[in-house]
């Protein structure tokens, strides 16, 4: 098992859309692929892994800067202004959390609809989540006017008998986040347990083990252990399902519930979650295409795990289209000025060219992957997938900021320009959260190893009935 | 302070300068003891070519480190001359400026002034710490009295209000009052005697002013000059008169740049003598302005204010009176007109004479046709002999002037709407460009300048700053070290008007002795004091000097009448009678319209004629017009602008007469075509920290002989630069914030403003929660905002920021729409675009019952009163700018950086100590003044009784020159605030959003004359 040589020396062919796993694979060649990944050591590591992290890192130093400006000088340092109060941070916010639900919709949902294809990708885009949370918890404290008060948001018993303020919907964001962070959290760990027992038990370097045996918390794969581990697994993604739907549900309040023309919206609720659910699955294609060309697991994630996220973008991108047009049409039948005026703003007024930008991204674009052909096109799913990510931050942009800018004054009305403090700060967030998914794929199983394993085992299962029925 | 060595030695041997050496800063040049030897300029220039001599340098010699210098500099700094020709080593000089620095700090305790005032609420003995006093004085603006009841907080003065008392003021004022009181905390001002541009002492000063004195005693006063500005103060024209019977040669020149002098001349040949035409506008039906902002300038300004919004209601079946204002650039007084007619300001003495012409006067021909609107305006005013007014502008020639007392005698207006009050100015003065040709021609030695700042604000053409150096010896009395100190020998620091003793005249006569709060900060010193050194008699203070002039006056009960005086903030029975005139004929025209471009100067809105410029609250006040802060622009008609394809910030280029200078143009809708406003105030050199290098200078083209209007060019020059102005957008984009209606419309239907179904809110118990849950059983505040009467003057704001502590953010945060004004008055403009109709409409926090800032607060930062108050707990924000966010109003304001200066000293003073100055990060907003409710309150409960209404008064209700504002408890059917809320022309701002605002609006009613315009109600 310890062999210097971690990854196959000759490239790793796709089996193509029908299987979720190429041939030739057994219980060993699965934890030695996955497993190999981790144990390579840092100078065999592919070079696109080191110049991707290096640059990633660039990138966090430049938030670590971004910040340590803010915290001295000020939000000022923002675009934000009197009428835009909120600008980038909760662009980006909305943006992070909305990419942070892919993993727990991957895991949670469709384990639950058992939905095999899943298992792949499932690890990597849970720790998506995780990572993709942690940089959407940031922005709702860095964009605090004193952030080094946002401890008085959680519900802690104080001398003064003050708690937060139970109508606020940002208040209701901080419980739905948390949660979700927690929840994600926990249920990642639990179905990486048996891996790191694996790991544990086939890692070259004894610190290696020794770091693995604590994380694995002395799992031996008992049956016993394997039966508790299932019902576990399974209440988990009981719990974590609801939270799918909660979270941007919750998050929408922030918008929804306010008078703002724009905001003020009862589509809101179901419309973020889709969106979040498609920004969810262009983020993992788009990790996961050049993760697995890097580390040459097209045998691993094929074909299938691609096409079906495909799928699942294409048809959550048209729950998202539909939310757009309900949009226009009551600004419309609703008859009230200043909704039909802010249609009017967004599509005509100075930010029009974002407006125009999120159609092209969100909704034209993506409709080429009724195409089988395209979807099947490696190259193009992937710059499709970009093209959503920009998209889907450009549907907040306009949320957040077209909105707001003209509301019901005219004499209020004002412009929102975001500073090199506001790009620099969602640069660094987007350095940092991928520098955490460089880290991740170095030090942890980035595919469910037993998992895999178990499918493999059920398709011989199937094989095997298949042959005797034969 | 501390002297430096030998430094008197060199002031005794000043004194032999002859008159060849140029005046001006030259510090080390002029103190060299020895004689000097020539600079050697060819080999100076060879060392300043060849890199070799130092990159700056102030006079020659510096440049040449010749040896004497580098001998003086021994002497005077020991161990510093190898230093400082190689430029001055920071360290060093420092050392030696720390030392006079702290040793000046310790000389400038401030205490309480010996002389006794009087407060006038409470009695001195009752000093309660918290509880603030308010004294009675005046503030002279322009040299006319606004009388003013000054706050004090433990001796520290901290807001002015107006004297409800006193004549010219009526309990307002305008944003100059308000704001005045932070020059006098403002760190740059000057804070000690500088001789030459060095340290010096008032002792120095007057040794050595006294035997000046004595050489200029010995020539009868040949050669000695005074420039003051305007000053009605009896006791400075005493002295001075003192002083010219003294000397009859002595010579007095008056410069006020943003006066007019023909407005008194006039008056001089209407009275026969020195005389003030006024209006009573509280019988005015018609009022007619020749370009005249008579609601805004001038020593009268707050009683026409208070007269016109008299005149202006309607709720009791009156008819209001009707506005026609004829001006090239709207004023605020043109915002509230009911017929606004732009016209080139070089046109008006011609429509003066053509409607002069029609209503009766021989006047002689114009020479152009008469505007087919002049006839409706004149039979209008034919109809209403008697009880209308024509009030012509103040920087209008002296013939608009002739010919409006002329109209008002034909049409019987003088002795009901028209008053000649006995003239309060000093006879025989002289004008500025007296003075530069006095200098130019040698004939002034010692000039003396009180105040005034004509380095900077003379007009171009009279080249003063060349003319100054004429003198040999100039005296300048200045608050601050600006432009005109940097020519003068002596610098001396001039005290505030709350610092020193003083006096001045209403335009009606009304005397008030101006009583100072606070011992002078830096030592300054008043007029009233240099004066004496001349007048033989140095030493005296400027208390026994007033107190002095008054005992030769009071005749009986001298104490009495002088206690009540200092009390009530006037003199009983001071103010002088009104005499007669005469409606002289008319002269020939003594302009003609210009033809092509014409360029009118104004002064600054905010700025004044720049004395005000370095005040960050006038900076950052929105000009009314405009909405713009930090700048002064070029206001360009919307023809015009397209014409020039220029647009707001692009940068013009003016020319008159062969002068140039370059600002940034604000297209005014309404503005007159081929008539652009320039505005003095701008482009200071020499003005402290906030008011230097902003803005272009407008004095560089004004003429002498023709200041207010002259013939000119105008180009783009494609650059374009940014503005900081407060509101993008000035139409109503199809919505109603403001709702009019005209007088025939209003009698139909008395709640205009709430026809329509959806302007109304939904009624209070239509709602699924508890309608009644919050019942207001003990007081409800609220407040009526009467958009009839208000002017735009924007005094509220200024106030507000008094009052409340509220921080200078600059230009480039106004800019990026983070100013802090905790009340705005929006513009609307309305109709096209070359004479729209335009409304003001102040928004304060609409303290809305249903508040939807304060759902969706996350830590319960802003809450509900059980009053109804709308409050922000600034300790608990932690700045989510949701509160904001949600508010339909935008009136929210937010701490992006630390705004407010924790830094600097002397800002301390100005701050109130019962509001909190607010840090970085968190939200603000209109409180209704919560700290005066609170104090009235704890009154009311110690005494047992509910608060009476009108007890309490927000800041912005009482500087309101118009009385708009209106504040009280709506819980008390018979308070006026709730009597207001009652009338039907009464709407809430976004009501149909159900916030319930408890600040409504008064729906404007205007009275258009249907022979001009058809009637109609104006919705957005």
């Amino acid at each position: 098992m310890a062999t210097t040589e971690y990854l196959p020396k000759q490239e790793m062919p796709d089996p193509g859309p029908d299987q979720i796993l190429g041939p030739g694979h057994d219980n060993n060649t699965v934890t030695e692929r996955i497993a190999g990944i981790v144990y390579l050591p840092l100078t065999k590591a592919p070079r696109k892994w080191l110049i991707g992290a290096f640059i990633s890192f660039v990138f966090v130093n430049i938030l670590m800067g971004a910040m340590w400006v803010l915290f001295t000088k000020g939000i000022g340092i923002w675009g934000v202004n009197i009428p835009v109060g909120w600008g980038f941070a909760i662009v980006n916010f909305v943006w992070w959390i909305g990419i942070g639900h892919a993993g727990t919709l991957i895991s949670a949902i469709l384990f639950l609809l058992k939905q095999d294809w899943r298992t792949s990708i499932n690890r990597f885009s849970e720790a998506m989540t995780l990572f993709a949370v942690a940089c959407a918890g940031m922005f709702p404290i860095l964009h605090l006017g004193r952030p080094w008060l946002a401890y008085w948001l959680f519900p802690y018993p104080n001398s003064m008998w003050l708690w937060p303020q139970p109508r606020s919907p940002l208040e209701w964001d901080v419980f739905a986040v948390s949660t979700y962070g927690t929840i994600s959290l926990v249920f990642w760990y639990t179905g990486l347990v048996p891996d790191l027992a694996s790991m544990r038990d086939t890692a070259p370097h004894l610190w290696q083990r020794k770091i693995y045996g604590v994380l694995s918390l002395g799992w031996r794969g008992s049956a016993r252990h394997w039966h508790r581990y299932q019902k576990a697994y399974l209440l988990l993604a009981g719990l974590a399902t609801p939270l799918v739907l909660s979270v941007h549900t919750i998050v929408s309040f922030d918008f929804a519930i306010s008078v703002i023309p724009g905001w003020h919206t009862t589509i809101f609720p179901p419309y973020f979650v889709a969106g979040a659910i498609y920004s969810g699955f262009a983020m993992v294609l788009t990790l996961i295409i050049p993760l697995r060309s890097w580390y040459n697991m097209r045998d691993l994630i094929t074909m299938r795990h691609i096409e079906a996220a495909a799928k699942l973008m294409l048809g959550t991108g048209l729950i998202v289209a539909y939310g757009y047009a309900m949009e226009a049409f009551f600004a419309w039948y609703s008859g009230d000025k200043y909704e039909s005026f802010m249609y009017w703003n967004r599509v005509t007024g100075p930010y029009a060219f974002t407006y125009a930008l999120l159609i092209l991204c969100n909704i034209l674009l993506p409709q080429l992957l009724w195409i089988r052909k395209v979807r099947l096109n490696i190259t193009l799913v992937w710059i499709l997938s970009i093209i959503i990510n920009i998209g889907m931050w450009l549907e907040r942009f306009e949320i957040v900021v077209t909105s707001l800018h003209r509301d019901f004054l005219p004499s209020s009305w004002g412009t929102y320009i975001p500073t090199v403090w506001d790009v620099a700060t969602y640069a660094g967030t987007i350095g940092f959260f991928l520098f955490l998914i460089f880290l991740f794929v170095r030090a942890l199983p980035s595919i469910s190893i037993f998992e895999v394993r178990e499918d493999m085992h059920h398709a011989k299962h199937l094989q095997h009935a298949y042959e005797e029925k034969v | 302070m501390i002297e430096m060595p030998h430094s008197s030695q060199h002031a005794d041997h000043e004194h032999g300068r002859d008159s060849k050496t140029v005046g001006g800063f030259v510090p080390l040049e002029s103190l060299l003891e020895q004689p000097r030897k020539t600079v050697d300029i060819a080999a100076l220039r060879e060392k300043l070519a060849a890199g070799r001599g130092p990159t700056f340098w102030r006079t020659l010699e510096e440049a040449a480190e010749t040896d004497d210098l580098k001998d003086y500099i021994e002497q005077e700094f020991p161990g510093l001359s190898g230093q400082i020709p190689q430029g001055v080593d920071r360290r060093s000089l420092l050392k030696v400026m720390a030392a006079s620095l702290a040793m000046a700090g310790a000389a400038a305790c401030t205490k309480q002034p010996k002389e006794l005032i009087v407060p006038y609420v409470r009695q001195p003995e009752n000093v309660i710490p918290g509880v603030p006093l308010f004294y009675a004085t005046a503030m002279p603006v322009a040299g006319y009295a606004r009388g003013l009841l000054v706050e004090s907080h433990l001796n520290r003065p901290t807001k002015v209000e107006g004297n409800p008392d006193h004549p010219a003021s009526l309990g307002a004022t305008t944003y100059f009052e308000q704001a005045s009181v932070l020059n006098l905390y403002d760190p740059d001002r000057s804070e000690t005697v500088l001789h030459e541009g060095r340290l010096s002492t008032w002792p120095s000063f007057t040794g050595r002013f006294s035997e000046e004195a004595q050489s200029i005693a010995g020539r009868k006063g040949e050669g000695l000059a005074i420039l003051s500005g305007v000053t009605t103060s009896p006791t400075l024209i005493s002295q001075m008169n003192a002083l010219r019977n003294q000397w009859p040669a002595a010579k007095w020149y008056v410069h006020e740049p943003s006066v007019n002098p023909a407005v008194a001349n006039a008056a001089r040949k209407i009275a026969g003598r020195n005389a003030f035409i006024a209006y009573d506008l509280s019988k005015a039906d018609v009022i007619v302005s020749l370009e005249s902002d008579f609601l805004n300038n001038g020593p009268a300004a707050l009683v026409y204010a208070r007269q016109f919004s008299a005149r202006k209601a309607v709720d009791e079946g009156q008819t209001p009176v009707r506005l026609y204002a004829i001006e090239s650039a709207r004023s605020v007084s043109g915002s509230l007109a009911d017929h606004h007619v732009p016209v080139k300001s070089s046109a008006i003495p011609a429509i003066a004479y053509q409607l002069a012409k029609a209503c009766g006067v021989n006047a002689p021909e114009a020479g152009t046709a008469a505007p087919e609107w002049l006839p409706a305006v004149a039979q209008d005013l034919q109809k209403s002999k008697g009880r209308c007014v024509v009030i012509p502008g103040e920087f209008q020639p002296e013939s608009v002037h002739l010919a409006a007392y002329a109209m008002n005698a034909a049409l019987g207006n003088v002795g009901t709407t028209v008053r000649i009050y006995e003239g309060v100015e000093p006879e025989n003065t002289l004008s500025i460009e007296d003075l530069t040709n006095d200098l130019n021609s040698g004939k002034v030695e010692t000039l003396v300048i009180f105040h005034q700042n004509p380095v900077y604000d003379a007009p171009a053409t009279l080249n003063f700053e060349q003319a100054i150096r004429k003198a040999r010896l100039v005296v300048r009395l200045g608050q601050m070290f600006d432009e005109t100190s940097r020519w003068s020998h002596w610098h001396i620091p001039e005290a505030h008007y709350l610092e020193a003793w003083s006096d001045s005249r209403a335009f009606d006569g009304t005397v008030t002795i101006q009583q100072p709060l606070i011992e002078p900060l830096y030592g300054g010193k008043s007029a009233h004091e240099l004066l004496t050194i001349l007048l033989g008699k140095p030493d005296q203070s400027s208390h026994d000097i007033v107190k002095g002039y008054w005992q030769s006056q009071i005749k009986n009960d001298f104490d009495g009448t002088w206690k009540t005086s200092l009390h009530d903030g006037w003199i009983a029975g001071s103010a002088l009678g009104t005499i007669n005139g005469n409606a002289a004929p008319l002269p020939a025209l003594d302009m003609q319209p210009i033809s092509g471009t014409e360029i009118v100067f104004r002064p600054d809105p905010t700025i004044g004629d720049g004395s005000w410029a370095n005040n960050g609250w006038l900076q950052e006040c929105p000009k009314p017009q405009s909405k713009m802060t930090w700048d002064n622009v070029i206001f360009v008609s919307p023809k015009n602008a397209a014409q020039l394809k220029v647009d707001k910030g692009y940068i013009l280029r003016v020319t008159v007469n062969g002068r140039t200078v370059e600002g940034p143009a604000w297209v005014l809708p309404g503005h007159a075509e081929d008539s652009f406003t320039v505005h003095l105030g701008y482009g200071r050199k020499a003005s402290g920290r906030v008011g230097t290098d902003i803005g272009y200078n407008a004095y560089l083209i004004q003429d002498a002989k023709t200041p207010w209007i002259a013939g000119g060019s105008i180009t783009a020059t494609g650059r374009q630069m940014g503005i900081a102005d407060v509101q993008e957008t000035q139409t109503m984009a199809g919505r109603d914030p403001v709702r009019m209606a005209d007088i025939a419309e209003y009698r139909k239907h008395p709640d205009f403003p709430t026809m329509e179904a959806e302007d109304k809110p939904l009624p209070r118990d239509e709602t699924l929660y508890y309608p009644n849950d919050f019942p207001y059983t003990g007081y409800k505040w609220g407040m009526t905002i009467d958009l009839n009467v208000c002017t735009g003057c924007s005094a509220c704001i200024v106030a507000c920021q008094a009052e409340n502590n509220i921080a200078v953010v600059g230009k480039d945060q106004v800019a990026r729409g983070r100013h802090m004004h905790w009340i705005r008055v929006d513009r609307y403009y309305h109709g096209n675009l070359d004479n729209p109709a335009s409304y003001n409409q102040p928004v304060p926090c609409m303290h809305c019952e249903d508040a939807p800032c304060e759902v969706v607060c996350p830590v319960a930062a802003t809450v509900h009163s059980k009053e109804g108050l709308n409050q922000m707990v600034y300790n608990r924000c932690v700045g989510t700018r949701y509160c904001s966010n949600n508010c339909p109003y935008k009136v929210r304001r937010f701490n992006f950086y630390l705004y407010s200066d924790w830094n600097t000293q002397s800002l301390y003073g100005v701050r109130n100590p019962d509001v909190t100055v607010r840090s970085r990060g968190v939200m603000e907003k209109c409180s209704y003044c919560v700290q005066r409710i609170q104090e009235v309150k704890i009154q009311s409960e110690k005494e047992n009784r509910r608060v009476r209404d009108g007890e309490i008064k927000t800041a912005c209700q009482q500087v309101c020159p118009t009385q708009a504002i209106t504040f009280g408890d709506l819980n008390e059917k018979s308070s006026k605030v709730a009597k207001l809320q009652a009338l039907p022309r009464v709407y809430g701002l976004l009501d149909d959003l159900n916030t319930h605002p408890r600040t409504q609006y008064l729906g404007y009613v205007r009275n258009p004359n249907e022979a001009l315009q058809p009637s109609e109600t104006v919705r957005g």
